[in-house]
């Protein structure tokens, strides 16, 4: 599917800024900035790629700035961007 | 008995209230689409919302989302995400028809059917203007799945091209006519907001007010007022010792096969009795008892 640049969330405690934008290559690349990148990292990674995933997204460059966002806040921000990126809601 | 003391307003383009807010124990959270979050934020406001009500674990507290207008292009996505996400109760704002509210209702019963699950979701309405006011018994019974209705002071006072004031003279009738039309359809009364966070002292007087008018709770913006409503709305210990000996006095009166309730020499009225229970409840619904 193809996508074009999109920004969703904030720089606020609690939330994570997702900034998506096409690769050059299949897969879905991740630069992460977190204040918790130690204990839940790997989490956070995850949870953005399946969300990107599960939205029919299976190629992006995605860079994530994130201020300790629970992974309901994770997944709100990434389908945000996606729809803006895509163009295509979740809702009928 | 739910309790519904406390509704807690929390903007639902705040991820950090929206994860926090039950930890201060209101009885209801409202996570509001609204008039709190800009039209830019709406969509992101409604997937933080969304995602929130499928993951958090809110315990006991009853989960509201208030919900734009059907008229608006925000929604009836609003309500197909929240009802996706199993919220309890859907607010709508600025109520002013029974036929508004039959227009959720379907909304939300197209919803439900596509889930299998019709008849999940309840539905309660803010009255907000002079016309709101006057069809407030139509509104409130205007669909079994109305569980309350609410007084909207601050848009409400617009309409009627006044301000609202610490002793609240201008909200008097909405007020009244709020609860009455609540107590005539059998539902709950929820008063306003009060936003002045620095003056404690004029919110006790107004939950004071509003509780000797008969609401059943008030809509707060910030933790620090639920304490203040909680104690408020308590019974008082004299109170439930008294309804108590009513509750005695009656259980004898029923057990010797006799009609007439004697307490302290004094005849018991039903309404009198009533009263008693309500507080019995209400105690022990506070833990009190």
């Amino acid at each position: 599917m193809k996508i074009n640049q999109a920004t969703a969330g904030t720089l606020e405690s609690g939330d994570i800024m997702i900034n998506l934008s096409p690769a050059d290559n299949e897969g879905i690349s991740i630069e992460l900035n977190s204040t918790v990148e130690y204990q839940f990292g790997k989490q956070i990674r995850s949870v953005i790629e399946e969300t990107l995933r599960s939205l029919g997204i299976t190629s992006a460059l995605v860079r994530a700035t994130d201020k300790g966002a629970l992974d309901c806040t994770i997944r709100a921000r990434v389908t945000a961007a996606a729809t803006k990126a895509t163009g295509k809601d979740v809702w009928e | 008995m739910r309790l519904r003391r406390t509704m807690m307003f929390v903007p639902g383009n705040n991820p950090a209230m929206i994860q926090d807010a039950h930890i201060y124990h209101p009885d209801a959270i409202m996570l509001d689409l609204e008039d709190s979050v800009t039209i830019a934020q709406k969509e992101a406001a409604r997937l933080l919302v969304y995602h929130a009500l499928k993951t958090i674990d809110y315990g006991d507290t009853e989960m509201v989302v208030r919900i734009n207008p059907l008229s608006t292009p925000y929604g009836k996505k609003d309500i197909e995400a929240v009802v996706k996400a199993g919220v309890h109760v859907v607010r709508m704002p600025k109520t002013e028809t029974a036929e508004e509210v039959k227009e959720v209702e379907r909304e939300i019963l197209r919803v439900e059917n596509s889930l299998g699950c019709p008849g999940r979701t309840k539905i309660m309405a803010a009255i907000e203007s002079a016309l709101g006011v006057v069809n407030a018994y139509a509104i409130a019974t205007a669909s079994d799945r109305m569980m309350g209705i609410a007084l909207g002071a601050e848009d409400y006072c617009a309409n009627l091209k006044t301000q609202r004031t610490p002793e609240g003279i201008e909200l008097l009738l909405a007020r009244q006519t709020i609860v009455v039309a609540a107590r005539a359809a059998g539902i709950d009364a929820l008063d306003t907001v009060y936003s002045n966070l620095n003056d404690m002292e004029t919110f006790r007087k107004e939950v004071e007010l509003i509780k000797k008018l008969g609401f059943d709770g008030k809509s707060i913006i910030n933790p620090r007022q639920i304490e203040i409503v909680n104690e408020v709305f308590a019974p008082k210990d004299k109170d439930i010792e008294k309804a108590q000996a009513i509750i005695a006095a009656m259980e004898e009166a029923r057990q010797k096969g006799s009609g007439v309730i004697a307490l302290n020499g004094k005849m018991v009225d039903r309404p009198v009795v009533l009263r008693a229970q309500r507080t019995i409840e209400l105690a022990k619904a506070s833990g009190l008892i």
